[in-house]
Formats: structure tokens, C-alpha cells, sequence
């Protein structure tokens, strides 16, 4: 019990709790984005994965990590873009396209990992590199907070950054309200001249960018290689946390975080006497646990709203 | 292509819908024969071995009926559960789980082998119902996403069932992660010698027409179509939605779980599972291919058994991998999920034939 709260209550732990958050903090700000505009985008995973291989291979074939971080984006835009390609102008259900993507991204990156190193498990050999990280100059001198909030990799710092950009696009930007309307109003878009189908795309494209980035950091920052099926459900999780936060980037990233301090309790508490099983369940359990406790608040409200109404 | 004069309008579509289908197909090879020949030089040889492998002996023909069982199950669990509009991917984490209590009871239950196994397929029938219906409660009760609840329970369910299989099932002098060996008896037998075709086809083949029946044929079926169709109606109709989703969701979990058992039951001798198998969402491509029709999705799990065992053999001969398949399936998938593949085509003959028959005639 005593190493328990030890391994809990200490600055590695912390610390691994943003290093663990990164992916999912920024794969849920894609999926923020793309409910916004009103798509169920559970091909996120598949983005991230896709993303993840074709950064490795930019950067161990082409001009370094940076290279492959670049890259990585430009995969997930084309990505989700291909999603949109699907589900809107040839009229495939959004949930099947992202399933059949999503097969595809598993199948395909391990396929052309054997293609290019003839290995099927992992790119380790490739020795593809990693993303810096970055000492903060002031906070790193500050005893406990610079431990926990210094020397991340560098995407991290861009995954809180992102929520602050989400916030912003979202709620102070005309594109933004186009967004919102997407998904709340879509009539009411058009009738004021703007395409649907082009919001919706910007969206995706959005949420892709995002989605790369994740992929990047799951391969370029987490470790330094690819392997099979590394994303291994962040995608649905950060779908989870959107659905948690209700949709709001602030609500979305404080799930991600939630999730990932079960993910890293998860870690530091396979060292305790509780079986390790039981402890890998936790993350996903809490995502249950927080959706149906959200869900229940939500519809407990709806219920007193309406019983208000029909006092009135 | 010439479209015959008399052909009604029904006629006409299901043509089309099989012609969809074959271009679909033909697309799909074709792009990932364009993918192929990056990779290596005698694409046509590897894509040969794909077409061919499963047909170059009985073993492998076998297996490619062995792969189709679960793959079945699955697809008949989604389907009862898609029909009645839920999109509930649990059915992966109840045929984990089913597979998981068949096994536990294989080793310890005694009495006669074949007691065991009715046992064994009721018990994971019945767990899988349980799983199942996790996703289906919180959606009645608060409207959870049932989607995002399944994708999340799978996981849960695969390491809570590896918990209970280290403690309860797992044979500590293996030399790799299994249980103790099964009963003497309690398998389901081989029907053809030399490979491992278990008598777990007949089973299928009973739920395949079981829910054939069920769907089209009962009055709990009809109610089931209903309510997936259109909740708002089936609401004015007096229909309890909640009891029929719920009742949906048990069915479901309860063909993934015998799903399961037979699977453990008929190819293995020990629990050895340590990952979740991705029957699941196998069982969401089987029904897109089989149009949601429980009498299709045989149909479409050879198909896409008998691809993966092609793959597997093209893998042997030819060193590309295997996992191309996975590209084939998503591509086919799309086209055929997308309402717009074709469709001007559709419109455009659709025409042509309604006014063939008028000039025959009129139409009936």
C-alpha cells in the first residue's frame, strides 16, 4: 500500500501522466472539432496509425523527424479528408467508412512496414528518430513544478497549446461558428449560403491535422519506431472523451487527462501486489464509468427541465 | 451491356445490386494490384496465389470453412443487434468471453462429454448476453452512446477475462500462455479426417436459420425491424422500444457467446487467447457485404475467409504480406456502403427500363 502511494504522489508519475495525455489530448481535440460539425469520426485511430508509419518512414528515409512530423499531418489531412471523400460525396454511412478505414489502416500499415523493412511486428531497425524535448527555462529551475512540467517532448507542449487553438477557432472565429452551426444547424447553414459539405470537409481536415499529430507523437516522441497497432484504441478513447466533455475542447481535454492519469496509474501500479490485468482495465473502465456518469447528469437535467416546463 | 426489354424494375434491381457488388470487387483488386506491384515483381503471380491458394488442396479448403464458423457467429450477433439500430461492437468482448467461461467449464465440469458441451455453449451463450447488454442498459436508461460504450467495454472484457483466466484456467508448467488441457471428450469432433472442419458448421448452419427465421418469420422479429427502422413509429405502435432493444442486444450477445464456445470447443485444446481476436468489427464488414440479410452473411464470410486464407497462402508463395487483404476488404466495403457508387447509373437505367415496359405494354 505504502509503495502505492509512493508511486502515485511522485514527480515521475506526474510527469508521466502529460506524456501519456499528449496523444490523447490531441486525437480528441480532432474528434471536438469534427462532432462540432456534426461526424461520429471514430476513423481517428485509423488516422493516427496511418500517420504514425508514414512519419517514421519520412523521417528515417527523408530529412529527420521534423520532416516526418510535417509529413505526418499531411497524411492525417489526406486521410480524414478520404473519410470525408466516402461518407459525404459518395454517400457511404459515416460510421461504416471509418470502420472499413479503420481495417484498412491496421492491415495497410503492417503490409507496407513488411514492404519496406521486411519485418511485420516493428520499425526499430530503421532507427528513424525522435522529436526533441524541450527545457522550459524559468519553470525547469522551480523544484517540484519544473520536474513535472520541463524536458517534455516538444508535441506535448503543442498538444496544450492546441486546446487553447481549438478553444479559440471554435468559439471566436466566424469559421468556428460555421462549424458549430454544421453540427447544430445545418438547414440554417445553408440558407445563408454557406456549403455544408465544404464546412464539414474543413472540419475533417482539421481534425487530421490534429490526428497526425498524435500519430507523430506516437511514433516520434512515445517511442521512436512503429509498430502493430500502436495506436491500440487512443482513437476510440479520445472519441470517448469528446463524448465526455460533451464536445467542448476544455471538457474533452480534462477527460484526456482523466484517462490518462488511469493509464498512467496503470504503469507505476504494475509494480504493486494488485494484479496487473485488473489495472490495465482501469483507463477503460473510468471511460465507462465518466460517460455513464455524464450521461446521467445529463439526462437528470433534461428530465428536471422538462417537469419545470410543464409546471409552467 | 444490353439490359433485356421485358425486365421489370425489381428485376432490374437486383441485377444491378450483384453487378454493384462484382464492380465493387473487380475495383478493389484492382487497386490493391496497382498497391502489390510496388512491393513486388510478379504481382501477378502473388495475386494468382491469392485466387488459387484456398483450391490447391482439401486441408486448405478446410481451413477456409473453419475461418467461416466464427466469423458467422459474429456476423449474425451484429446483425440482430444492427437491426434494431444499435450499434453495439460488443460482440467482440462477448465472444472473448464466451470463448473464455466455454473453456473454464471444458477443464473443470464433470459428466458425460456431451452434457459438457451443451453446458458449455448455454453458460457462454448466456455470459455473452451479459456483455451484450452492458451497452444496451446504459443506452436505454440514460442514452449512453452505445457505440462508444462497446468499443471501450471490449477492453474491458478482454483483461478482465485474462485476469480470471491467470487465476482460475492458466497451467503454470506451459511453456507459452495457456490453460489446462481440456476433458478427454469434450470437443466438438472432427467431421472430415486429416483436417480440423469441425462439427461446429452444423451449429452455425442452425443459428444462421434460426435467426433467418427469427428475423423475417416472428412477430418479435418484425417488432425488432420495426423499431430499428423507425423508433418514433414503432413507439406510436405500441411497441416497448426499450424491451425490444434490449431483447436485441441479449440475442446478439447470446450468438457471439455460442460463437465463442464453438470456436474454443471445436479448434483448440487449451484457452490460449491473449489478445482480442477482431471478431467484432469483422462481424460490421460481414453485414455491410451481406446487405443485413442473415441469409447473405454465410455467404459473405466465405468470402472473406476464403480471401484471408488466399492471403495466407500468397504470404507463403510469394512474400508479400498477408495483411493486403485488409486493404481489399476496406475498398470493397466503401463501394459497397456508398449509396452513391453508381447511382447515376442506377437512376439512368432505371428510367430506361420503366419506359422499355411502358412501350411493352405498361407496366404491372
Amino acid at each position: 500500500m505504502e509503495s502505492m502511494i509512493q508511486a502515485v504522489f511522485s514527480t515521475t508519475f506526474l510527469f508521466s501522466v502529460i506524456r501519456v495525455a499528449t496523444p490523447l489530448i490531441l486525437a480528441s481535440m480532432g474528434a471536438v472539432i469534427t462532432s462540432n460539425a456534426g461526424i461520429t469520426n471514430i476513423g481517428i485511430e485509423g488516422v493516427m496509425l496511418t500517420s504514425a508509419l508514414t512519419g517514421v518512414f519520412a523521417s528515417a528515409y527523408g530529412f529527420g523527424p521534423w520532416f516526418g512530423f510535417v509529413i505526418a499531418i499531411i497524411t492525417g489531412v489526406v486521410c480524414s479528408l478520404a473519410i470525408g471523400y466516402a461518407s459525404m460525396s459518395l454517400k457511404a454511412d459515416s460510421v461504416l467508412a471509418c470502420i472499413a478505414f479503420n481495417t484498412m489502416a491496421v492491415g495497410g500499415t503492417v503490409y507496407f512496414m513488411y514492404a519496406i523493412v521486411k519485418d511485420k511486428g516493428t520499425t526499430i531497425a530503421l532507427n528513424s528518430g525522435k522529436l526533441p524535448s524541450i527545457e522550459i527555462p524559468i519553470i525547469k529551475d522551480i523544484p517540484i513544478i519544473g520536474e513535472i512540467l520541463s524536458n517534455h517532448n516538444v508535441v506535448s507542449y503543442i498538444a496544450f497549446f492546441m486546446i487553447i487553438v481549438v478553444y479559440v477557432l471554435l468559439y471566436k472565429t466566424p469559421l468556428g461558428l460555421r462549424i458549430r452551426s454544421a453540427g447544430k444547424a445545418p438547414n440554417a447553414l445553408s440558407s445563408v449560403g454557406v456549403s455544408l459539405l465544404k464546412i464539414r470537409y474543413i472540419a475533417l481536415g482539421i481534425s487530421g491535422v490534429l490526428g497526425g499529430m498524435a500519430g507523430a507523437f506516437m511514433s516520434m516522441g512515445y517511442v521512436t519506431w512503429f509498430s502493430k497497432n500502436m495506436t491500440a484504441g487512443r482513437g476510440f478513447i479520445a472519441l470517448a472523451a469528446d463524448a465526455m466533455g460533451n464536445s467542448t475542447p476544455i471538457g474533452a481535454a480534462l477527460s484526456s487527462l482523466l484517462f490518462a492519469v488511469a493509464e498512467a496509474l496503470s504503469y507505476s501500479l504494475q509494480v504493486t501486489m494488485i494484479p496487473p490485468e485488473l489495472v490495465q482495465m482501469l483507463p477503460y473502465l473510468v471511460t465507462i464509468v465518466g460517460l455513464v456518469a455524464y450521461a446521467a447528469k445529463r439526462s437528470k437535467s433534461e428530465k428536471k427541465r422538462k417537469e419545470k416546463l410543464a409546471e409552467e | 451491356m444490353k439490359i433485356k426489354k421485358r425486365m421489370t424494375v425489381e428485376q432490374f434491381s437486383a441485377w444491378f445490386e450483384v453487378m454493384r457488388f462484382a464492380i465493387a470487387i473487380f475495383i478493389a483488386f484492382a487497386i490493391s494490384f496497382i498497391i502489390m506491384s510496388f512491393s513486388t515483381n510478379t504481382p501477378l503471380e502473388a495475386i494468382g496465389n491469392l485466387f488459387v491458394g484456398p483450391m490447391t488442396s482439401i486441408r486448405r479448403f478446410s481451413t477456409v470453412l473453419e475461418a467461416l464458423i466464427p466469423l458467422t457467429f459474429a456476423g449474425l450477433a451484429v446483425n440482430v443487434m444492427f437491426k434494431a439500430n444499435q450499434f453495439n461492437l460488443a460482440a467482440e468482448g462477448a465472444l472473448f468471453m464466451g470463448a473464455l467461461v466455454a473453456a473454464i467449464l471444458a477443464i473443470y465440469m464433470p459428466g458425460p462429454p456431451v452434457l459438457v458441451i451443451i453446458a458449455c455453449m448455454i453458460a457462454a451463450g448466456i455470459v455473452g448476453s451479459l456483455v451484450c447488454a452492458i451497452p444496451g442498459i446504459l443506452k436505454v436508461k440514460w442514452n449512453c452512446s452505445e457505440m462508444v460504450v462497446s468499443l471501450m467495454l471490449n477492453y474491458v472484457v478482454l483483461y478482465f477475462a485474462t485476469y480470471i483466466f491467470n487465476k482460475v484456467a492458466r497451467d503454470p508448467d506451459s511453456a507459452y500462455k495457456a490453460s489446462y488441457s481440456f476433458r478427454e471428450g469434450v470437443q466438438l469432433g472432427n467431421i472430415i479426417p486429416k483436417t480440423r472442419l469441425h462439427a461446429g458448421i452444423f451449429i452455425v448452419a442452425v443459428f444462421v436459420v434460426l435467426t433467418y427465421i427469427f428475423m423475417f418469420k416472428t412477430k418479435w422479429g418484425y417488432k425488432l425491424r420495426v423499431t430499428g427502422s423507425n423508433i418514433h413509429f414503432a413507439k406510436c405502435a405500441g411497441i416497448s422500444v426499450a424491451g425490444v432493444i434490449m431483447s436485441s442486444q441479449l440475442i446478439g450477445g447470446f450468438i457471439a457467446g455460442v460463437g465463442g464456445s464453438t470456436e474454443m470447443l471445436g479448434m483448440y485444446s487449451r484457452f490460449q487467447w491473449s489478445s482480442l481476436p477482431g471478431y467484432g468489427f469483422d462481424g460490421v464488414i460481414l453485414n455491410i457485404l451481406a446487405k443485413e440479410n442473415p441469409a447473405y452473411i454465410p455467404v459473405a464470410a466465405f468470402f472473406v475467409a476464403y480471401l484471408r486464407i488466399g492471403a495466407d497462402y500468397m504470404y507463403k508463395q510469394s512474400d508479400v504480406a498477408s495483411e493486403i487483404v485488409a486493404i481489399i476488404e476496406g475498398l470493397v466495403i466503401i463501394l459497397v456502403a456508398a449509396t452513391a457508387f453508381l447511382a447515376k447509373y442506377r437512376h439512368k437505367m432505371t428510367t430506361k427500363v420503366s419506359k422499355n415496359l411502358l412501350e411493352a405494354g405498361g407496366a404491372k
